[in-house]
């Protein structure tokens, strides 16, 4: 895939390595210095942070401010842009302001339902979808138009991911909805958290045989667990995720204290096991609240040192 | 049909517990048919603020009165002559049958006796589920007659999104993802195909967000 964007992280696809990702989550408050270390602590082992989008509906700073913070440390941002709290004035408003630090990395996402949130009375907008947004994205880069039609004054450049769901129901649209949305014109893929390696690797080979492993970046998405209860946690509330009984066996199956550690090393053997799958171009770690624990996972697995791509 | 639920008493009591002489006005639309504002929860609510006002030692006069259409000025007219003659009129039509009350009425004051909710159907007994937004510019043919705008909890016209579990929406095991829907059906037409179909961004300026709306037809008006 030929490459459009000044994006590390495409260049790092596109040279053929491992790309990995991860993820900070900006504080509830206004302090600068919460994003500066959490990226301090993992900006050398990642090719790219992404910052989350008021995640789980609670109110947050801004991802821009924070992805700005990033770049302002020399460290490459993706911005993360949920469809749920802004109309397309205010996305395509944002992409430019993005765009104007030279931000070139977005992902695009329909965002948390705000009932999960701290605003649950809250409206949401949803004036256009996840799908609509990559449209969207990639019509004022490719086109240099905005939305109305009127032309963009130094249009945005970045590289456009999404989400993508592999365990979601139904199965059976798990992979014409990525053929959708690959159709809509984005170009990576970072999976939610991955447990279930078998529905993941089966998910792989659907996709395979539709080519669509050669259109799309996909990135797996991995988040270690800490504990027994939270494995439990993801398994029985978290929408969408699917963790198998054997993964909360084996961590309950430790003592609490070596529990933290058992969930790093079921993720270093995941990362393992699907370097070997054909058409996984990277890994998304997304060590929630727990950053720290990135650069064992990344050296443990043979991602590090990144490459250096101009 | 309008898809209407009563309001608290408590609510309705806090407008007009200062009032003396009162019309319960009922509607024999939709809110009859969805049991919230017809000529039996008109006589249910009479007779409850009847009641109320018992309970406090003041004496009231509480009249019931069903029409045929509160959104319609011909059956509106039939109230032309009492209108005045009372402190207040709680309408138990939709909100639309309160409005063109109001509109009509202009110095009786008329509150809302119920909760106007969605524009659904009647599932099940004692069950009403939304159906429409009335976006004005009508989707379902293209989404198997299941409608994302009114049944997605985010709207989504290329879903299902990532929290569609079990084909249950992530705000609550008793909500039916629309998406899941949508696929069955498309399925049992043998259009699963269309699916991939993207939908285009949708021009929202038929829905709320263009302001007021009207349907003029000049054919009718002729």
């Amino acid at each position: 895939m030929k490459v459009k964007t000044p994006s590390k992280l495409e260049k790092v696809l596109a040279a053929g390595h491992f790309a990995v990702t991860s993820e900070c989550g900006p504080p509830r408050g206004s302090d600068p210095e919460v994003v500066i270390e959490k990226a301090n602590l993992i900006k050398d082992h990642v090719d790219v942070v992404n910052i989350t989008d008021n995640q789980t509906s609670v109110t947050r700073m801004c991802s821009l401010a924070a992805c700005i913070r990033l770049k302002l440390m020399g460290v490459e941002p993706v911005l993360q842009m949920v469809t749920r709290d802004r109309n397309r004035i205010a996305l395509q408003s944002d992409i430019l302001g993005a765009a104007s630090f030279d931000i070139n990395n977005i992902l695009c996402l329909s965002g948390d339902h705000q009932s999960f949130g701290d605003c649950a009375q809250g409206q949401n907008v949803h004036d256009i979808d996840s799908m609509q947004l990559i449209q969207t994205v990639r019509h004022m880069r490719d086109e240099g138009k905005f939305l109305g039609g009127d032309d963009i004054k130094r249009p945005p450049e970045m590289f456009v991911g999404a989400a993508a769901n592999p365990f979601a129901d139904p199965f059976e649209i798990r992979v014409p909805r990525l053929a959708k949305k690959i159709a809509a014109g984005v170009e990576f893929i970072q999976t939610q958290c991955i447990y279930n390696l078998d529905k993941f690797e089966e998910w792989m080979k659907l996709v395979r045989e539709r080519g669509l492993h050669e259109k799309v970046y996909i990135l797996a998405g991995m988040t270690p667990m800490k504990s027994a209860g939270m494995a439990r946690y993801m398994k029985n509330r978290v929408p969408g995720m699917d963790v198998p009984e054997e993964l909360v066996k084996r961590l309950a199956g430790v003592p609490k204290k070596e529990q933290a550690q058992e969930g790093i090393n079921i993720c270093i053997e995941s990362i393992q096991r699907l370097k070997e799958v054909e058409g996984v171009r990277g890994f998304h770690v997304m060590a929630i609240e727990w950053e720290e624990k990135v650069p064992e996972i990344v050296e443990s697995t043979g991602l590090y040192p990144r490459p250096e791509v101009d | 049909m309008i898809v209407a639920d009563k309001k608290p008493i408590e609510e309705i009591i806090e407008e007009i517990k200062d009032k003396r002489k009162l019309l319960v006005l009922g509607c024999n639309e939709c809110v009859t048919v969805c049991e919230a504002g017809g000529k039996k929860e008109v006589g249910i609510l009479a007779s409850a603020l009847r009641m109320y006002f018992l309970k406090e030692g003041a004496e009231v006069k509480i009249d019931e009165r069903t029409l045929q259409r509160q959104c319609d000025l011909e059956y509106l007219e039939e109230i032309r002559d009492v209108a005045d003659q009372y402190d207040a009129i709680v309408s138990l039509a939709c909100g639309v049958g309160v409005q063109f009350t109001a509109e009509r009425y202009l110095s009786t004051p008329v509150y809302p006796g119920v909760n106007t909710c969605f524009l659904g159907a009647n599932e099940d007994r004692g069950l009403w589920t939304e159906r429409c937004q009335a976006c004005g510019a009508c989707i379902l043919a293209r989404t198997g007659g299941i409608c994302p705008v009114s049944r997605c909890a985010k709207r989504v016209l290329n879903g299902p999104c990532g929290g569609s579990t079990s084909g249950k929406c992530e705000i609550s095991k008793d909500t039916i993802c629309a998406w899941q829907l949508i696929i069955e059906r498309l399925k049992a037409l043998d259009k699963l195909d269309e699916y991939e179909i993207l939908s285009p961004i949708k021009d929202w300026s038929t829905d709320r967000a263009g302001g007021p709306r009207k349907v003029e037809r000049e054919d009718v008006q002729q």
